[in-house]
C-alpha cells in the first residue's frame, strides 16, 4: 500500500485514491460550513435580549416579541387572582413593568429581591411571563439585574 | 490545629507538585528522575489527602474558627450533609479537584504503561497542573483561612446543596472532568518524547475511559438531581454550566472514537492528540469559566475579580501552552495511516466531525452572550430555540450514521455487505415510528422521527453483537460499542417522550379538592407542618386515584430552612418505570388553599436509563482494557 503520492494539481491527472481524497475533503468542508451556517441562521432569530424596565418602556417594543426583562419585585406589588396566575412589578427604582405569571414561583422569589422573566408584552402593556428566574441564594444576584440596576443608578442604594 | 495541619499539607504538596514537574520532565533523560516522579506523585496524593481529610474534620466538628466552615456550614445540618458541604462551596470543591488530580497522577505512577520515558513526561505535565492549582488554592482560595474571633454559629449551607445529589454529583463530574487531565498530559508527553507509535493513546486507554463513564454518570446525575429537585420537571436547562459539562463529554467521545483509530491502525495522530487537548481544556472551562461568575448560572459561586483572573491565565497557559506544542512537534510525528473511502476508520471520522461541529454549536451558544455583552455592553440570552435548531438536527444526523460504524471493517469496509446486515434494524426503524404515530396522542412527527433513530440504533446494536458468534468470544469492545450505542437510543427516547408528550396541570386547591391529569385525579388531603432537622416543611399529603382506584399517596413538600432565609421545593415522583407522575407543592393562597403543580413525564426514566447504559457500555470497554493491561502475557503491546 502506497502511504504518500505526490500532490496533483490537475484533477484529471490525479489517481482514483487522490480523487476520492478530494471529494472526500470537499464533502468535510461543506459539512463544516453547513454546520457554521445553521450556528450563524440559529444565533440570528433565537436569541433572547435583555431588557431593564427602563429600556422596555424607552425601546417600544412591539408585543409579541419573546425577551428577558429583569430588576427587583417592587414591594407591595404582589397580588395573586383567583386562578393560579400572580401579578407584580418589575422595577430598576425608575420605571416599572407590570407583570402576569401564571405558575409556580421559584423558591427564592420574593419582594424586594432580583428577578429576571421570560416572555413578552401584550398589547396592554403587560408583561406574560413564561418563565421566572429569581436568584438562587442570598449572596448571588443574576448578573443582568446587577448590571440594570447600575444602568438606572439603584445598585447598592441604601446598603 | 487542624487547619494549620491542612494549610502545612498543601504547602508540601506544593512543593512536591513541584518537584513532580520538574523530575518527571527530566525523567525522559534520566531514570532516576523518573523514579523521583514517582514517589512525588505519591507524596502528592498523600499530602492533598491530608488537606482535604483536615478540611472534612473542621466541617465535621462544626469548627467555625475557619472562615470557609463559618461560611457555609451550621451545627443543626446533618452529618451527611457536613461532610458533603466540604465540597459545596468554592474553596472546598477546588480542593476536590486537585484531590481528584492527585489520584489520577498517583494512578499514573502506579499504572503507568507505555514506558518510562511516556510515563515520566506524562507525570511531570501532571506535575504542573497540580503546581499551578495548588497556588491558585493557596493565593485565591484557601480554605484553611481563620476567623477571629469565630462566630457562634455558621451561615449554613445553601438548602438547594442539601441534598443526597450533592454526595454524588460533584465527585463523579470532577473524576470526569479531571480524568482528562491523565489524557491530557499523556498527549503533552507524546509531543515530547516524540512518542511515534500510537503507545500513548494506549496508555491513556483507561483514563480515557474512566473519565468518560464519571462524565456520563455525572452528567445524567446532575440533571436528574434538577429534575427531583427543581420543580419543573425538566431535566434539561441549557443553562452554561450544563453545556460546559456537555462540551467535555462530546469532545470526550470524539477522543474515545478517534483514539481508537489511532491506536489500531495509526490513522488520524494529530487529530487524536488535538482532542486530548481540547476535552481537557473544555473540562477547565467547564468548571472554572462557570465558577467566575461571568456566565449567568445556577452554579455561580462568588465572583472575586482576582480568581477570575488567575482561572483565565491558568486556562490560557495550558491550553495555549499545548497548542503550541502541537503545533511544534506534531508535524514531527510520523504520517498517517491510509484507509479506504468506505472504512471503519471514514466511519469514526464522520462521528469526530459531527461532534466537533456539535460542540461548536455548544459552544457558541454558551460564550456568545459573553461576546456580546463584552462588545455592546449589553445582555442577551441563547436559549433553547437555539439548540433545537442546532444541536438536535447535528446530533441526530450523527445518531443516523453511527450503527454503521462497527459494521465496517478496518482500512476497507464493505457498505453493502453492512447495509445488509443492518436489514433488520432498518426494518425495526420504520416499524417504531409507525408504531408511535398509531397510539401516541397527540400524534408528533418529530417523536415518530426521534423513534426510528432510537430503534435503529438499539436494533443495530443487538445485531451487531449476534452477529459476532457466541456471547462469550465476543470482544468487550464489542459490548462496550453495543451498550453504548443502545444506551443513546434509550435515552433518544427518554427525551423524545418526556419534551413531546408531557401533560403539565396547575390548579390552587383547597382540602378535599381534586384536579385531573392524564388519567389521574389528584385529591389535596390537606397540608400539613413537618419539621426536619434544620427546616420546617409544608407537606401536602395528595390521594392519586386512577380508575376510581387509589393507587398511591404522595407527599410534595416546600421547605423553610431559618438559618439561610431559603426555601425549597422537595417533588414527589411516582415513577412506573415507563413515566413518572411528578407532583410539586406551591405556595399557599388565601384561604388555605395552594398551588399544585403535576406533570406526566411519559418515558422519563429513559433518559437516565439509557446514560446507564452507556456508561456500562464503558465499563465493559475498561474492563476489557484492564484484563489485557494485568495480563502482560496477552499483550505484547503493553511491554516496552
Amino acid at each position: 500500500m502506497r502511504t504518500y503520492s505526490p500532490p496533483a494539481s490537475n484533477i484529471l491527472a490525479m489517481t482514483p485514491k487522490q480523487r476520492r481524497r478530494l471529494a472526500f475533503a470537499s464533502a468535510l468542508v461543506v459539512a463544516g460550513a453547513g454546520a457554521a451556517a445553521l450556528i450563524i441562521y440559529a444565533l440570528q432569530d433565537n436569541v433572547l435580549y435583555f431588557y431593564s424596565p427602563s429600556d422596555v418602556s424607552e425601546k417600544h417594543i412591539a408585543s409579541g416579541v419573546a425577551f428577558r426583562v429583569g430588576g427587583l419585585v417592587e414591594k407591595n406589588s404582589v397580588k395573586y387572582d383567583a386562578g393560579a396566575t400572580i401579578h407584580f412589578v418589575i422595577t430598576d427604582g425608575r420605571t416599572q413593568v407590570p407583570v402576569d405569571y401564571t405558575g409556580v414561583l421559584p423558591a427564592l422569589f420574593r419582594e424586594g429581591q432580583g428577578v429576571v422573566a421570560m416572555g413578552a408584552l401584550e398589547p396592554s402593556g403587560t408583561f406574560q411571563a413564561s418563565e421566572i428566574l429569581a436568584k438562587h441564594d442570598e449572596r448571588y444576584m443574576p448578573p443582568e439585574v446587577v448590571s440594570a440596576l447600575k444602568r438606572s443608578g439603584r445598585w447598592k442604594e441604601g446598603q | 490545629m487542624t487547619a494549620e495541619i491542612g494549610q502545612l499539607a498543601l504547602c508540601l504538596a506544593l512543593a512536591l507538585a513541584l518537584v513532580q514537574s520538574a523530575s518527571g520532565l527530566l525523567g525522559v533523560r534520566s531514570r532516576a528522575a523518573a523514579s523521583v516522579a514517582s514517589g512525588a506523585a505519591m507524596g502528592l496524593f498523600v499530602f492533598v489527602a491530608l488537606a482535604f481529610g483536615a478540611l472534612t474534620y473542621a466541617f465535621v466538628t462544626s469548627d467555625f474558627s475557619v472562615l470557609d466552615v463559618a461560611n457555609n456550614s451550621h451545627t443543626l445540618k446533618p452529618l451527611i450533609y457536613k461532610i458533603t458541604g466540604v465540597w459545596g462551596n468554592h474553596e472546598g470543591s477546588m480542593l476536590l479537584w486537585v484531590l481528584v488530580l492527585a489520584v489520577y497522577s498517583a494512578a499514573i505512577a502506579f499504572l503507568g504503561r507505555g514506558g518510562v520515558k511516556l510515563t515520566s513526561a506524562a507525570l511531570g505535565v501532571q506535575g504542573l497542573l497540580a503546581f499551578a492549582f495548588l497556588l491558585f488554592i493557596l493565593f485565591t482560595s484557601n480554605p484553611f483561612l481563620r476567623l477571629d474571633p469565630p462566630p457562634f454559629e455558621g451561615a449554613g449551607l445553601n438548602p438547594l446543596l442539601q441534598d443526597p445529589g450533592l454526595a454524588f454529583h460533584p465527585p463523579t463530574l470532577y473524576t470526569g472532568y479531571v480524568g482528562f487531565s491523565a489524557t491530557f498530559s499523556y498527549a503533552a508527553a507524546a509531543l515530547i518524547t516524540g512518542d511515534s507509535d500510537a503507545g500513548w493513546a494506549r496508555a491513556a486507554r483507561p483514563f480515557m475511559l474512566i473519565a468518560w463513564i464519571a462524565l456520563t454518570l455525572g452528567i445524567a446525575g446532575g440533571s436528574w438531581w434538577a429534575y427531583y429537585t427543581l420543580g419543573w420537571g425538566g431535566f434539561w436547562f441549557w443553562d452554561p454550566v450544563e453545556n460546559a459539562s456537555l462540551m467535555p463529554w462530546l469532545i470526550g467521545t470524539a477522543l474515545l472514537h478517534s483514539a481508537l483509530a489511532t491506536e489500531r491502525t495509526g490513522a488520524f495522530r494529530s487529530w487524536t492528540l488535538l482532542l486530548a487537548i481540547a476535552a481537557f481544556s473544555l473540562s477547565l472551562i467547564g468548571t472554572f469559566l462557570v465558577r467566575s461568575g461571568v456566565l449567568s448560572s445556577v452554579h455561580a459561586f462568588a465572583n472575586d475579580p482576582a480568581r477570575g483572573v488567575f482561572i483565565l491565565g491558568m486556562i490560557g497557559a495550558a491550553v495555549f501552552g499545548a497548542l503550541g506544542l502541537f503545533a511544534w512537534r506534531a508535524p514531527k510525528l510520523e504520517g498517517g495511516a491510509t484507509f479506504e473511502a468506505v472504512s471503519r476508520e471514514t466511519a469514526l471520522l464522520f462521528n469526530n466531525v459531527f461532534l466537533a461541529a456539535v460542540t461548536t454549536a455548544v459552544f457558541v451558544g454558551t460564550l456568545f452572550p459573553l461576546f456580546y455583552r463584552a462588545l455592546t455592553g449589553r445582555d442577551l440570552s441563547v436559549g433553547p430555540p437555539y439548540y433545537a435548531l442546532t444541536f438536535a438536527p447535528i446530533f441526530l444526523g450523527l445518531l443516523v450514521l453511527v450503527p454503521f460504524g462497527p459494521r465496517l471493517a478496518w482500512r476497507r469496509g464493505d457498505l453493502k455487505e453492512a447495509v445488509r446486515a443492518l436489514m433488520p434494524a432498518i426494518g425495526a426503524a420504520i416499524i417504531a415510528p409507525l408504531i408511535v404515530l398509531t397510539f401516541a396522542a397527540p400524534r408528533a412527527l418529530a417523536g415518530s422521527g426521534a423513534f426510528a433513530i432510537a430503534a435503529w440504533l438499539i436494533a443495530a446494536s443487538v445485531i451487531d453483537l449476534s452477529k459476532r458468534g457466541r456471547w462469550n468470544v465476543i470482544p468487550a469492545s464489542a459490548f462496550a460499542a453495543a451498550l453504548a450505542h443502545a444506551g443513546l437510543g434509550i435515552t433518544l427516547m427518554g427525551i423524545a417522550g418526556t419534551t413531546l408528550w408531557r401533560s403539565e396541570a396547575l390548579q390552587v386547591l383547597g382540602p378535599n379538592e381534586t384536579m385531573t391529569i392524564d388519567g389521574y385525579t389528584l385529591r389535596l388531603h390537606g397540608v400539613y407542618r413537618v419539621d426536619g432537622p434544620n427546616y420546617q416543611a409544608a407537606r401536602a399529603l395528595i390521594e392519586v386515584r386512577e380508575n376510581d382506584r387509589v393507587i398511591a399517596t404522595m407527599a410534595p413538600e416546600k421547605r423553610l430552612y431559618p438559618a439561610e432565609q431559603q426555601d425549597t421545593t422537595d417533588t414527589a415522583i411516582r415513577s412506573t418505570g415507563f413515566s413518572d407522575l411528578y407532583v410539586a407543592l406551591g405556595d399557599e393562597r388565601d384561604g388555605g388553599k395552594w398551588v399544585i403543580r403535576a406533570y406526566v413525564n411519559p418515558l422519563a426514566p429513559f433518559i437516565w436509563a439509557g446514560a446507564g447504559v452507556m456508561a456500562l457500555g464503558g465499563l465493559a470497554g475498561l474492563w476489557g482494557r484492564l484484563r489485557v493491561m494485568f495480563a502482560p502475557r496477552l499483550a505484547p503491546q503493553a511491554a516496552e
